[in-house]
């Protein structure tokens, strides 16, 4: 039965899913502050997933040479530089995607002038976030990809038959099938995190979350996590931080809360994160509902149109 | 830091979430910057002048430590009335030689004891053999106690001499010359001094890229002048760390794999000066000197017994006349300029890589095509081992493959994890590593390498009557090996763990271990590798493989590890209590006198002898341990004392001074004398340099920006370890160069495109990245480009690029001889560079615009400074 929660709102994923009595539900919160771009998590993931290379492409993107998440890029560190002058401080400021461009003349002076660069380079680990509410699993037609009893969204490649529904089904553009290289493993296949759900299961903590030298990258329990990511931020708005933010940690949104969720210290746009990710199926209920009120019409104005025809 | 040791770098933003201010000096921004609450952009090779200032604000200010100050360094110290400050000769300091541009420093010396400086034909000797590294923990040795004014105010005490030399280096100095506005340059000071005191404390963190100078050495001398000035040496959350290049550099100085040392900072012989045993012994520990290096014959004399056991008696001097002399300069680049002369054989390169990671690539690969035959130990068949074959020269028709003689022996390594054995990291401490796995196929380990070298050396050599083999059958080669592994019976792996235990010594007779090096003998009844190594295995434990976790130990966890020496975890604790022996404070007590016990006592072993009270003074005519007396920290300084001014072992100054970079666009605005006179020059024509003012300015004007090199965080050094990788090869896969917007738009690069990098020695190129990153300094009144280059990529490797240190020629420290490879002047170019035999002469076609061969003067302060330095080298002769 679709319940109305089922596909949107806050609710366990894992009981949810029909797992009596399951764990925790386990995440991760990305604290992008202390993200020091090192991309040890890229490494270790692809270590340890045996992921093939994501190809040797200078991009002339800051030091962002794997682009964005994909079906072989499962951690992706997004570098972003900020000249003086094109902080946030409100969503009116122009949005810099991290392309390097030529400082506009009057926008630099004033950081000249008292010759301290007022400049960032935000750095920040992206990864699947685990939704509450997940909608690659939800048009899965092969029951490849599933509902973890730790929460988390995983990809079988062994049913998986590469239809691709679960691509543009993602809100966050995460999910992709594997292009290439020829011979490599599950190419065709959709690929993404598992939170290594195979270390989970044997009580270790995931690949990125143990190779991050300066806990970037915390891996536990979801609402154990969301207390940290509560504290951290009172911590920095009380340093003065007032632009850092928490993405994904509310249950109440678009996708009923991230299992993988942030600390951003700028627009989710910044990053190339969507600003309010929604998720695809929720409107499948209303679409279904209204879908059938229409054939039913159609259907009933069609008996009714031969009713007519036979007064 | 976060680009190089982002493992390390964790501590940082541990100590960051506590509320440290952390403040990141780079000519670029970078993943530190990011990270640093403050970043301050500096013209490279302008730190001197940049510490400096902060020497004089400290200074200008009163806001020095002074009680420590006065107690605990020689800043009371009262120096020859010969001595004259480069402030008064144009850059230069008293006693110079214009002909073999070296000091005579006997008017260096503290008053009274002016015969213990050197003539400067010592100085020069110095020089060759690099021989000042010793003071790395020798420090200046001294007959006697040398005149003090414990008020400060005698013209001729370090204190006021300080204060004149650095009397310059203001804010608008630093501003003019560093490019560092002076708001930015104060917020440091502020930092610096108020973080510093009894309650507070700071620290100094460099990576290696700061020793790379032609006045490398004195970086690090202002650095350790303005940490002594400020009370925070051997103080808990103080300090200089050095973070090493390698997992293991600090080990491979302390067990050296240098030409001029052996273990323990034990200086190697000189062929002439040290005929036997007793005049080596004398030249470390200086008879009647004061300090721990009293007890240098215990040290050597345990060190020659571990190399040739029982066949080192007290008959033949143990051994001494086995151990290869000295006879000059053997560094690393005398040694390629030689091979390239013909004057050498062979070469051993074991997991090194100067093909890619030396200065003047060029010069290393003509020089390896040059050899008979050349060993390379590597995980992967690096540029080293394929310059042959594969290079720019085979490129340009310099090495032809067909013709080229050098037999390459290419022996596959074993890496870290397939081996066991101990790092050494900067804190001086000793982790033991275990074997994880067994190396693949021919796979195997630098101590089984050389342990069957040897053995099959000595089986081949067997019954020779040769003098000349003795040293090599005489050898004690003789060490247990393991039964499983990679390989058995006749070609097992030797155990690592016994040579650490041969390493920390132990009784002849009885084989006990030592468990300090106190219990070496002079009779040659202890075996010991490397004394201050000595207690790794105390107690027949391997120390080193020590894992108690943090949370189960004091805050200091001693017992996690070994650190050398005695397991001390900061040297020279002493300091952190106060004259008296009580802490400075609470907050950072650390060591300190109890009274009641007669002892030293706190959370580290105490850094002093443990029951000399902080009363303690020395009776007349004391020397060695008993001179040291318990005010006395600097426990390895002939005078106890931190040395704010330095009267021995630096050849060029006994206080840092701004000099240029060999190749800057600037003039010095400090002195005449340029660059630093005394540096080490090979003026050969495969070896030009870019000219720098005096030259004419249309010369300098033909390379007119400034390059600096360092790593990135996805590859390691020459790429050795990295670019053979795919998971960190896709992660940087081509080699590009930074360049500000403002630069891009001067040269029309463009971002994502191509660029080439062109100096006297060759021209490289890369993917150019526009970034703010980088940033345009005003510099004496004008804009001055600075353009970065990482320098990993070479012919190898699933990604290959240009060598970004085929750009750097070859000059170097006088002190130590490290080379400077972290500034260079350049033009940049939009485009590909030209290929083949082109290159050679677009290259010397620069080289000739800028009459880069003509070889500009080295000297160029002012001829009657010049005169009147030397005179007093004169002057002290005929007295």
């Amino acid at each position: 039965m679709i319940g109305k929660n089922s596909l949107f709102g806050p609710i366990d994923p894992a009981v949810e899913s029909g797992y009596s009595d399951p764990p925790a539900r386990k995440g991760f919160f990305t604290d992008t502050s202390v993200c020091i771009g090192c991309k040890a998590c890229e490494v270790a993931c692809k270590e340890w997933n045996a992921i093939p290379d994501d190809g040797f492409d200078f991009l002339g993107m800051s030091y962002d040479n794997t682009g964005a998440l994909g079906a072989s890029t499962w951690r992706h560190v997004a570098f972003i530089e900020q000249p003086a002058g094109r902080r946030d401080g409100g969503s009116s400021a122009p949005v810099d995607l991290g392309m390097p461009s030529i400082r506009t003349s009057d926008g630099d002076t004033a950081a000249e002038e008292d010759g301290k660069p007022d400049f960032r380079w935000l750095m920040s680990s992206d990864v699947c976030k685990h939704c509450t509410h997940a909608a690659c699993l939800d048009v899965c037609p092969t029951g490849s990809l599933f509902r973890t009893e730790f929460g988390t969204v995983v990809v079988q490649d062994d049913i998986c038959n590469g239809c691709g529904y679960c691509v543009p089904a993602c809100p966050y553009g995460v999910i992709e099938r594997r292009k290439g290289p020829e011979g490599a493993k599950n190419v065709g296949i959709a690929q993404k995190c598992t939170l290594c759900y195979d270390r989970l299961g044997a009580g270790m903590t995931p690949a990125c979350a143990q190779a991050c030298p300066t806990e970037s990258i915390q891996f536990g329990d979801v609402d154990e996590l969301r207390r940290r990511a509560e504290e951290r931020l009172e911590k920095l708005h009380a340093d003065g931080v007032q632009e850092a933010r928490l993405y994904g940690h509310d249950p109440n949104d678009g996708v009923g809360g991230a299992g993988a969720f942030f600390l951003l210290l700028d627009e989710p746009e910044v990053y190339g994160l969507p600003p309010d990710p929604v998720v695809t199926t929720r409107d499948l209920p209303r679409m279904f509902n209204r879908a059938t009120a229409a054939a039913v019409t159609l259907f009933a104005g069609a008996v009714l149109s031969f009713l007519g025809r036979r007064r | 830091m976060a680009e190089a040791h982002p493992v390390g770098f964790q501590w940082v933003m541990e100590a960051k979430k506590r509320g440290a201010k952390v403040i990141h000096v780079d000519p670029r921004f970078t993943r530190t910057s990011a990270m640093a609450h403050t970043h301050v952009p500096i013209r490279v090779g302008t730190d001197i002048a940049f510490l400096g200032g902060i020497v004089n604000y400290v200074l200008s200010g009163e806001l020095d430590f002074r009680e420590y100050l006065l107690a605990y360094t020689n800043a009371a110290t009262i120096v020859s009335e010969d001595y004259v400050d480069a402030e008064e000769f144009d850059g230069l300091f008293s006693g110079f030689d214009p002909d073999t541009r070296t000091y005579d420093t006997r008017s260096w010396q503290y008053a009274q004891q002016e015969h213990t400086g050197n003539s400067e034909a010592g100085t020069h000797q110095q020089r060759e053999t690099a021989s000042s590294m010793q003071h790395e923990t020798h420090g200046a040795q001294m007959p006697g106690f040398p005149p003090r004014d414990e008020t400060l105010q005698h013209p001729n005490c370090v204190y006021q001499i300080l204060k004149r030399h650095f009397a310059r280096y203001t804010p608008e100095m630093v501003e003019r010359i560093c490019g560092v506005s002076q708001e930015a340059f104060l917020e440091v000071c502020h930092a610096w001094t108020e973080n510093s005191g009894r309650d507070r404390t700071t620290a100094l963190v460099y990576s290696v890229g700061w020793t790379q100078h032609s006045v490398g050495v004195q970086y690090i001398r202002t650095g350790a002048i303005l940490q002594l000035l400020l009370g925070n040496m051997g103080r808990p959350g103080g300090g200089i760390m050095a973070l090493r290049g390698h997992a293991s550099i600090q080990g491979s100085t302390d067990i050296p794999t240098l030409y001029n040392l052996l273990p323990g900072y034990l200086p190697m012989p000189h062929a002439t000066d040290h005929p036997d045993l007793q005049s080596w012994v004398d030249k470390v520990r200086q008879p009647g000197a004061k300090g721990f290096w009293s007890n240098a014959d215990a040290f050597a004399i345990s060190l020659l017994k571990s190399y040739w056991g029982d066949a080192a008696t007290a008959e033949n001097d143990y051994c001494f006349d086995y151990i290869p002399k000295l006879t000059g300069d053997h560094g690393t680049y005398r040694t390629v300029l030689d091979m390239i002369d013909g004057k050498v054989k062979g070469y051993f390169l074991l997991g090194q890589n100067p093909a890619v990671g030396s200065a003047h690539g060029r010069a290393q690969r003509l020089g390896m095509a040059n050899l008979d035959w050349l060993v390379v130990r590597d995980l992967f068949e690096i540029e080293s081992a394929s310059f042959w074959k594969n290079s720019p020269e085979v490129e340009t028709g310099e090495i032809v493959p067909e013709e080229c003689a050098t037999e390459v022996f290419l022996l596959p390594a074993a890496s870290h994890v397939e081996k066991e054995g101990t790092f050494t990291q900067t804190q001086r401490m000793l982790q033991w590593r275990e074997k994880a796995l067994d190396p693949r196929g021919d796979c195997r380990s630098e101590l089984w390498f050389f342990y069957h070298l040897g053995r099959l050396l000595r089986e081949r050599l067997a019954g020779s009557t040769e003098e000349r083999d003795r040293p090599l059958l005489d050898l004690a080669w003789d060490y247990p090996v393991h039964d499983s592994g990679p390989a058995s019976g006749e070609w097992a792996e030797p155990s690592a763990e016994a040579v650490l235990m041969e390493i920390n010594g132990y009784e002849v007779a009885t084989r006990r271990p030592l468990s300090s090096f106190n219990e070496m003998k002079a009779d040659g009844s202890t075996v010991g590798g490397c004394w201050i190594y000595t207690g790794v295995f105390a107690d027949g434990v391997n120390q080193a493989a020590r894992r108690k976790p943090g949370s189960e130990q004091s805050w200091v966890a001693p017992e996690w590890g070994w650190a050398w020496p005695a397991n001390r975890r900061i040297l020279y604790n002493r300091a952190s209590a106060d004259p008296d022996g009580k802490p400075w404070s609470e907050r950072k007590a650390y060591v300190w006198w109890d009274e009641e016990a007669g002892q030293w006592t706190g959370h580290d072993v105490p850094d002093f002898e443990k029951t000399k009270p902080p009363s303690y003074r020395a009776p007349e005519g004391a020397e060695g341990v008993k001179a040291i007396e318990g005010v006395d920290p600097f426990i390895m300084q002939g005078d106890g004392k931190g040395a704010l001014y330095v009267p021995q072992g630096l050849i060029d100054g006994p206080l840092p001074t701004h000099y240029e970079p060999v190749e800057s666009p600037f003039r010095n605005a400090l002195y005449g004398q340029q660059a630093n006179p005394t540096r080490k020059q090979y003026s050969r024509d495969d070896n030009p340099l870019n000219p720098s003012p005096p030259s004419s300015e249309e010369a300098v004007a033909v390379f007119p920006y400034i390059f600096t090199t360092s790593r990135l965080t996805e590859h390691h050094t020459a790429g050795g370890m990295s670019r053979y990788l795919q998971y960190l090869s896709e992660l940087q896969p081509e080699m590009f160069v930074e360049v500000s917007p403002e630069l891009a738009a001067e040269r029309g690069l463009v971002n994502g495109g191509w660029c080439h990098v062109v100096t006297a020695r060759s021209a490289v190129e890369g993917r150019v990245l526009v970034t703010d990153r980088l940033r345009p300094l005003r510099v004496e009144g004008r804009v001055v480009h600075q353009v970065w280059l990482p320098y990993h990529w070479g012919t190898g490797g699933m990604v290959t690029g240009d060598s970004t240190n085929d750009l750097f020629g070859i000059t170097l420290d006088p002190n130590v001889l490290i080379q400077e490879s972290k500034v260079g002047t350049c033009d940049v170019r939009p485009g590909r560079r030209p290929t083949g035999p082109a290159l050679r002469e677009y290259v010397e076609g620069y080289v000739e615009r800028a009459q880069a061969n003509d070889g500009a003067p080295v000297v160029t302060a002012d001829a009657d400074a010049v005169r009147a330095s030397q005179a007093v080298a004169d002057r002290g002769e005929q007295a």
